[in-house]
């Protein structure tokens, strides 16, 4: 049976599961209830380093409703305690403020979080260390930074063509610790069953969550079942297991009941990661024309005493200019503080920050238009690797958000625009995100209704991902959308990679295309005999992806920003960003453009607003709640505007895409950094740029 | 949060005299400050008396020209209010410029005067604070402190006074009607707030029991020229972090009369006297206005992290009433 259907990829479905969202249908998993559930709250450290001698469980074991409180001391032994921050309750020991030290259940909400606020403490404290400084002795270079980077690349001679250069910008920048703060904030219901367990939570992986917790449990990953069919928001800090899981599963098993803990929003800003805060030193050297000799690109950055995340802040430098001679490091220093972990576009974020307002810097002493040193520089292929590109279209996205922008013509002067009481400028940078893959499994069937089921645990964290792979799914079984129904967010489906890395499209529709092939296959094989059980295929990309040739794969893209800055305040807000991409096929118009706008506004969130505050005395991150902790509200967001430009990149996957979910964020911040520039003539190298910083 | 009892008082001195029997309860209006306190755990009141349907929640035209409003009366409607627009546009700038939408249809005029710092120490039971807890200490004055005074602090509290609408109705010269156990009285804006000193766990010059029923707007005709300017990092839903609200009466070029106060720099909303006599007399011009900053700022006493402030403000007040002077 072959009919012709019209391409869904390419097309702007309307998110499938979006009716349930707005009814209220959809449940996220503080919303299950399971029979003879009780309540969790963490008990948390108040000192920043020490050990803890005692805990008063008897006292609080008096309080009303309450069934268990669980410390070091009571706590059951997991099978792993080399789990670092997810050894939860298996040592005295301190690491951070705000640490997860103990739990009480209790029969309600309420009377769990009365008793947890009543529980006494006993610590010996000890003098803490919450600083990063660039000249802290503790700091060493990590063996690799995340995922599996170098720490240290050099290549030629960067310190002899840094000082045989005619012109070299040498400037310090820095970011300061970021916290994701998706709307759903994390949680998870634990249960066991005998030897099994369940757990609804809130993650960016069921499969992920599944394996980690049956390894810490010491059991076989098949007796864990990880539930998430939706997500509301993780940007990263879902993209792991955080303590709580563990802390869940834990008292569930302590008390023989069911167990529900979310996580607050106070307690996300210890528990549930963070970026790094990052000290960057930029050196570049040109020529007179503006054509790069050398790039030096030092970071330093923290992690905690239980875990090294080493964020990989400089690697994008690597692959983002031609420059012959180039050396790109990480240094990392082991602090009394929460464990830093992903957040949206790690690396790229900061570095991108501290690399595009150098060249804004050098296109100024160079005398270039920033647009046109960038391009003088593009790179024929992989400054690092000597790959070729499998695409690279940053020079078209350039020209392409110049149009659109009205770049040409841009008087570079800077302090000289005056609309009213604001002082007005434009300023530029560069976007990019790598493109990954990783190996995931998919099934597909066909119902003796003529339907099609598609399952995989993939997760949607609210980008999409059920609806692209509705359509990824029916192109592939040249069917209508509305004919097949995907299965995702849950660990008893065929596994799957994470939703991480802008890889969930890439990984687990080429999971998907493969086994709805095999399923067409099958079903030709037998004739359009279908028995009353349906016709069921299933496909492992495990060796497609290893064996795929060797590119360098990257998405870019180009950001302009106008921003006004009050003359009398120094308050600073965007009047106009634009983002132009080059993300090989778009596969849902709609989609990328919330996922695109999404991540532009993140960055007009970072370069604006968003600092959490290390409060010295304490050690802890202090502004933590949403009114302290600021991101950009609607009137923040006045006209944002991204677009791309056609891609056809026949090197990448079966839908010819690149991943959407990061790139968003990633040169925002330089972009009105320099438009503040331009605006002012005050070059603001440190983020957020907050009026103090502006204010005469 | 611990149990509490929960009451709705049907009159003022029903009210009273219900806070009266048992010291340990809190009067609730629109609750968006108290309930979040209370989920915090930085007070725990044994019982909430609701007077929600105490206390009026209407405006009125009062015989000497003001305006009696009524201390439930919703923000969202106080600042709709076509009187309020017309004759006192500062303070329904005030507080339109104040949290979002939803909470200011929550919010009463009588809450929002007793609202608690944001100070992060204040709101985190783990750590010191005098406010919260008197004697432990305040770590603000070493530790994070861009967004508190600059003016009028001690050595025991250098928290800001969050309201925009009290600071609008400081600079009217608002008379707060209270209903407590020693009667009726009316205290007169700025003076319902207190500096810290030594006792900053009081707001207010209120007694325990004291309700506000009302607050009274002297007429005050040249207060139709006025505005309020809010200086904040992100441009909606975030507390000042410097405030002006300002009415200037200017006739032949020159200031006849003024009213000035100043949000986010003092534990109170901080009436500025000396800058309103500087100014009284004098030519409305900018090199005045800025005098006249200079004036009342000369008694900052900034901390390491908030010296901004005080550039920011003297800016912010000159901007204001230059706009103002240039307004028919």
């Amino acid at each position: 049976m072959t009919t012709t259907t019209p391409s869904s990829v390419g097309s702007g479905l309307d998110r499938v599961e979006g009716l349930d969202k707005v009814t209220g249908r959809a449940r996220y998993a503080f919303e299950y209830s399971p029979r003879d559930l009780a309540y969790a709250v963490p008990v948390q450290a108040v000192v920043a380093r020490g050990e803890i001698h005692a805990v008063d469980v008897d006292a609080v074991l008096k309080c009303p409703g309450v069934i268990a409180a669980i410390w070091y001391g009571n706590a059951p032994r997991l099978a792993s305690d080399d789990g670092g921050e997810l050894a939860v309750l298996q040592s005295p020991r301190v690491a951070y403020r705000g640490q997860y030290i103990g739990v009480v259940v209790a029969e309600t909400l309420h009377d769990a979080r009365e008793a947890a606020g009543l529980v006494r403490v006993e610590y010996a404290a000890e003098r803490h260390d919450v600083e990063l400084r660039a000249d802290h002795p503790g700091l060493y270079r990590p063996e690799v930074v995340n995922p599996d980077f170098p720490a240290d690349v050099e290549q030629g001679d960067p310190d002899a063509a840094l000082a045989a250069a005619p012109i070299v910008v040498d400037a310090v920048y820095s970011t300061p610790a970021e916290h994701n703060n998706p709307m759903e904030p994390h949680a998870t219901v634990a249960a066991w069953d005998g030897d099994g367990l369940t757990l609804h939570d809130s993650n960016q992986g069921a499969s992920a969550v599944r394996d980690t917790v049956a390894a810490l449990f010491g059991m076989p990953p098949a007796n864990v079942r990880v539930i998430s069919p939706h997500v509301g928001g993780g940007f990263g800090s879902k993209g792991l297991p955080h303590p709580h899981v563990v802390l869940a599963a834990l008292a569930a098993k302590q008390v023989g009941r069911p167990v529900k803990l979310a996580v607050t929003r106070q307690q996300m800003f210890a528990v549930t990661g963070y970026r790094t805060p990052t000290i960057q030193r930029v050196r570049l050297g040109a020529d007179a024309g503006g054509r790069l000799t050398a790039i030096v690109h030092e970071a330093f950055e923290q992690s905690s005493t239980v875990k090294e995340f080493a964020e990989q802040t400089t690697v994008p430098t690597r692959m983002m200019y031609a420059a012959p001679a180039r050396r790109t490091t990480h240094r990392l220093v082991r602090l009394d503080v929460p464990t830093p972990s992903w957040m949206r576009a790690p690396g790229e974020t900061p570095g991108m920050f501290a690399l595009e307002s150098a060249m804004d810097e050098l296109a100024i002493a160079c005398g270039l238009d920033p647009v046109e040193l960038r391009i003088r520089n593009e790179p024929e292929t992989d400054p690092e690797s000597g790959l070729p590109f499998s695409s690279r279209n940053l020079v078209a996205c350039l020209r392409e958000g110049a149009r659109r922008f009205g770049w040409a013509g841009r008087d570079p002067a800077p302090g000289v625009r005056r609309r009213g009481r604001l002082l007005v400028g434009t300023g530029v940078a560069a976007s990019t995100y790598p493109v990954y893959r990783r190996p995931s499994q998919a099934g597909a069937r066909a119902e003796p209704d003529g339907r099609f089921t598609v399952r995989i645990a993939a997760a949607d964290i609210g980008t999409g991902a059920r609806t692209v792979l509705t359509q990824i799914a029916a192109d592939a079984l040249r069917a209508p959308v509305d004919r097949v129904r995907v299965e995702i967010g849950d660990s008893a489906l065929p596994t799957a990679s994470l939703a991480g890395g802008s890889m969930g499209t890439a990984s687990w529709g080429t999971a998907v295309v493969r086994a709805c092939e095999a399923l067409l296959e099958e079903l030709d094989r037998r004739g359009g005999d279908l028995p009353v059980g349906g016709v069921e295929a299933g496909a492992d990309t495990t060796e497609e992806i290893r064996g795929q040739r060797r590119f360098a794969r990257h998405a870019f893209g180009a950001q302009f920003a106008e921003v006004g800055v009050d003359v009398d305040t120094g308050e600073t807000r965007v009047l106009r960003l634009l983002g132009v991409f080059a993300a090989g096929r778009i596969v849902n118009p709609k989609t990328a453009r919330s996922q695109l706008v999404g991540g532009m506004t993140m960055g007009v969130s970072m370069a604006l607003l968003e600092e959490s505050v290390m409060d010295r005395e304490f050690g802890d991150y202090l502004n933590h709640d949403l009114a302290q902790y600021h991101v950009a509200a609607c009137a923040d967001v006045r006209d944002i505007e991204a677009l791309w430009v056609e891609e056809d990149d026949p090197h990448l996957n079966p839908m010819g895409s690149k991943g959407i979910g990061e790139i968003g964020i990633v040169g925002t911040a330089a972009a009105i950094a320099n438009a503040v520039h331009h605006a002012t003539g005050v070059r603001i190298r440190d983020l957020p740029i907050r009026l103090d910083k502006l204010v005469r | 949060m611990r149990p509490f009892a929960y009451r709705r008082a049907t009159d003022a001195r029903a009210a009273v005299a219900a806070l009266s029997e048992q010291p340990n309860a809190m009067y609730l209006g629109g609750g968006t400050n108290l309930v979040d306190l209370m989920r915090l755990g930085v007070v725990a009141p044994e019982a909430l008396v609701d007077v929600t349907r105490v206390a009026s929640d209407t405006v009125e035209e009062t015989a000497g020209g003001g305006l009696l409003i009524g201390a439930g009366v919703r923000n969202s409607d106080l600042a709709a209010h076509p009187a309020v627009r017309r004759r006192y546009p500062m303070l329904a700038q005030a507080v339109l410029s104040g949290a979002s939408g939803q909470i200011r249809n929550m919010a009463t005029v009588g809450g929002n005067l007793l609202q608690r710092t944001r100070c992060s120490y204040f709101q985190d039971v783990s750590k010191p604070c005098n406010k919260r807890q008197p004697g432990s200490g305040c770590p603000a004055v070493e530790g994070d402190h861009r967004n508190l005074a600059i003016i009028g602090h001690s050595a025991a509290c250098v928290a800001t006074h969050p309201s925009d609408m009290a600071v609008a109705l400081a600079a009217l010269g608002t008379s707060v009607h209270v209903d407590g156990r020693r009667g009726v009285r009316q205290v007169t804006m700025p003076g319902l707030h207190r500096l810290p000193g030594d006792e900053p766990d009081r707001d207010t010059v209120l007694d325990p029991g004291d309700l506000i029923t009302a607050v009274e707007l002297p007429a005050l005709p040249f207060a139709a020229r006025s505005r309020y300017r809010k200086v904040r990092d992100r441009a909606s839903f975030a507390f000042a972090v410097v405030s002006v609200a300002a009415a200037l009466d200017v006739a032949g070029g020159v200031v006849r009369d003024c009213r000035i106060a100043f949000g986010g720099l003092a534990h109170v909303p901080w009436r500025a006297r000396l800058a309103e006599e500087a100014l009284r007399g004098s030519p409305a011009t900018a090199a005045e206005f800025a005098r006249a900053a200079d004036a009342e700022l000369a008694r900052a006493r900034p901390l390491p992290g908030n010296g901004f402030k005080v550039p920011l403000t003297r800016n912010v007040l000159v901007r204001t009433l230059t706009e103002l002077a240039e307004t028919p």
